[in-house]
């Protein structure tokens, strides 16, 4: 491999680098800012973080938020889990174009639209906005990243583990619950954690769907933010990046240790 | 005790009118939308019987498998088994187990929850399930490897814990998918020894489906030689490959050498065939087909003789070229042109260690043959 580092590799590294994190870096920093004014630097403190959890306001919204990405997110992994398998396994059914195409729209589909058909059909049915309607907007705006996760997993499994389990006796219930959803689990649980990362960071469809006494963390923030950014914000955002951050270093890590247990495993098994 | 093999050689239900078959093709068919893969196919066979379906890929030997196991029904026609038909009765419920060709081990589970899975399902008490699985790994000398998971394996232990988790459960019948299929040329000869020992040390029927014709003939007691969905002939290793029943069998067990010609001279099962270009070959096995009719001989290579002089004894003697010579360290294969332009094959055990080959490149030769060496053909 040639990994001489040139100049030209250098600058666009640096530049690369300072053009997705910049933005954060500051934001973290001034989370720390003394002042209350959020550009001028007036020494080191954590008092906003203390503040922030006396802020009511924001504390709610990080519940409303919390409970609508683990409620929908599960829901949506069900249905979506659903819609995958139907989708691979019965190829031949009337309308299957038609429900792929459906199902798989959302994707597309500008948030903007979503949200205020989403907003249409709550009122053309009496529903009254709030967690309910955001919770029931989050499972449509998800399902359809899950199916696609699922799906794709699906397209690679080996049929024949099915048909070994039943032809060892297994009735087709215990043969699903037993071999198919272990072997696609790992596809599930990254199906759930996109379905919640999605739900947790969605601002647009939330707007429009939510009502009073369900704003969500996003909702809050956002509102904030045309008051005026307080250093108060820039904890709270500090604190969901570390969540965020920490989540997906240890998925890597989780799966990167597997990676290497699985080759010395096969190297074993060849040495025999 | 007697041995494997005068048990194997005094085995053959086939020959006996009052044997009672065990599974029997009755008619069936398999259409999949307009793909015919099996056409009106009637096959018996027999409890204890180590039957090999032999044929080229897409043949339809798999789907025969697959309707045995229950994961395809037929289309028409049915299937027994010990006198029961088979129809509608679910994959889960048959007392068939099948090895996968894939193995289809079930990789989220240890060996030992692979093996113990049948017999879980069947509400086998624990400790039954514990003994069990002992003995079958002990079986395929896995003992070491009960806790290990399949990715944890090399390709030959894969195919023996396939192998023990199928046979777990002491099913009437074992189904083999290519069960060699995957390993390699040396594996695979020490482990179809072990396959034919396991069937008759545990007693079962095996059903083995394979393209590999050495391998049906090493370990079946009957081969079905199957094309394009229907059976082309039914019967030992030996009949199959010395007494052929169709130019298709002769040509697809083995090599052959074939000649087209027509009776021209014949009484009781001895013929004179003309072949054409003034060659006239002598046979005792005409069989019942009378002067005139079209017919092919085909004769295997190791039953012709090459020399450099025509053999004074000889009855069936032709003169041609060495075309090409492949020494292949056990034996050589010498390839003739006639003088009609057709390539003999003739094959050579190299019985001495130092050979004095007279024969070179382009040197004239004769190919010559017993009048019992071949067969003719009809079909």
């Amino acid at each position: 491999m040639n990994a001489t580092w040139s100049r030209f590799n250098i600058t666009s590294i640096v530049l690369g680098f300072a053009f997705l994190y910049l933005p954060i870096v500051l934001l973290i920093v001034f989370s720390f800012n003394e002042s209350k004014l959020v550009t001028v630097w007036g020494g080191f403190s954590t008092k906003w973080y203390v503040s922030l959890f006396h802020n009511q306001g924001l504390m709610d919204a990080t519940w409303v938020t919390a409970r609508v990405g683990l409620i929908s997110a599960t829901v949506a992994t069900v249905l979506g889990t659903l819609a995958a398998l139907t989708l691979t396994r019965y190829t031949r059914f009337k309308g299957r174009v038609l429900f792929s195409g459906m199902v798989f729209a959302p994707l597309v589909m500008p948030e903007v639209i979503t949200g205020l058909s989403l907003l249409l059909l709550f009122v053309a049915v009496g529903l009254d906005r709030g967690f309910l309607t955001v919770t029931l907007a989050h499972i449509t705006l998800t399902m359809c990243f899950v199916a696609v996760v699922v799906q794709s997993r699906l397209m690679t499994f080996d049929r024949s583990l099915e048909e070994a389990a039943m032809d060892l006796g297994a009735t087709p219930v215990k043969t699903f619950f037993q071999i198919t959803l272990p072997v696609i689990m790992p596809a599930i649980v990254s199906g759930w954690m996109l379905a919640f990362t999605l739900s947790l960071d969605d601002l647009v469809i939330a707007s429009f769907t939510s009502g009073p006494g369900a704003t969500t963390l996003p909702m809050k923030i956002y509102s904030q933010v045309r008051l005026g950014v307080t250093p108060e914000i820039n904890a709270a955002c500090t604190i969901l990046i570390a969540v965020v951050a920490i989540g997906v270093i240890i998925a890597s890590l989780a799966n990167k240790r597997r990676e290497v247990q699985r080759q010395l495993d096969e190297q074993a098994a060849q040495r025999g | 005790m007697k041995s494997l093999g005068s048990i194997r050689r005094d085995f053959a239900p086939w020959n006996d009118p009052n044997a009672k078959p065990y599974i029997q093709f009755d008619n069936v068919t398999k259409k999949f939308g307009d793909f015919t893969a099996v056409n009106n196919l009637s096959l018996t066979i027999f409890e204890r019987e180590f039957f090999a379906l032999l044929g080229a890929s897409g043949c339809g030997k798999s789907t025969l498998l697959r309707m045995l196991a229950g994961f395809e029904e037929p289309t028409a026609g049915r299937i027994l088994l010990d006198g029961q038909d088979l129809r509608g009765i679910p994959p889960y419920r048959r007392p068939v187990n099948m090895m996968f060709q894939s193995y289809a081990l079930f990789p989220h589970m240890t060996v030992e929850n692979n093996i113990a899975f049948g017999l879980k399902q069947d509400g086998m008490p624990k400790p039954e399930i514990a003994s069990r699985v002992a003995e079958m790994l002990k079986l395929v000398k896995l003992e070491q490897f009960a806790k290990r998971k399949p990715h944890q394996l090399s390709g030959g232990q894969r195919q023996r814990v396939a192998l023990a988790r199928s046979v777990a459960k002491r099913p009437k019948v074992l189904l083999l998918d290519e069960p060699l299929g995957a390993l390699d040329k040396k594996l695979r000869e020490e482990t179809q020894f072990e396959l034919m020992d396991l069937q008759q040390n545990l007693g079962l029927t095996f059903v083995v489906v394979t393209h590999d014709q050495e391998e049906a003939m090493t370990m079946a007691d009957r081969i079905a030689i199957i094309d394009k969905g229907e059976v082309m002939q039914v019967a030992t290793p030996a009949e199959v490959y010395e007494a052929p029943g169709s130019r298709f069998v002769a040509g697809f067990v083995g090599n052959v050498n074939m000649f087209e010609g027509k009776i021209a001279r014949g009484e009781a099962g001895s013929a004179s065939i003309d072949a054409g270009n003034g060659i006239t070959i002598r046979t005792d096995n005409a069989g019942t087909a009378g002067a005139g009719t079209a017919v092919t001989f085909a004769i295997r290579p190791e039953k012709i003789k090459v020399s450099s002089k025509k053999p004074a004894e000889a009855v069936n003697a032709i003169e041609g070229e060495v075309y090409d010579i492949a020494y292949l360290g056990d034996m050589t294969v010498y390839h003739v042109r006639l003088d009609d332009g057709q390539v003999v094959r003739a094959s050579t055990m190299n019985a001495a260690r130092i050979t004095e080959d007279p024969l070179s490149w382009n040197d004239r030769a004769w190919v010559s043959f017993r009048p019992d060496a071949g067969v003719v053909l009809t079909r």
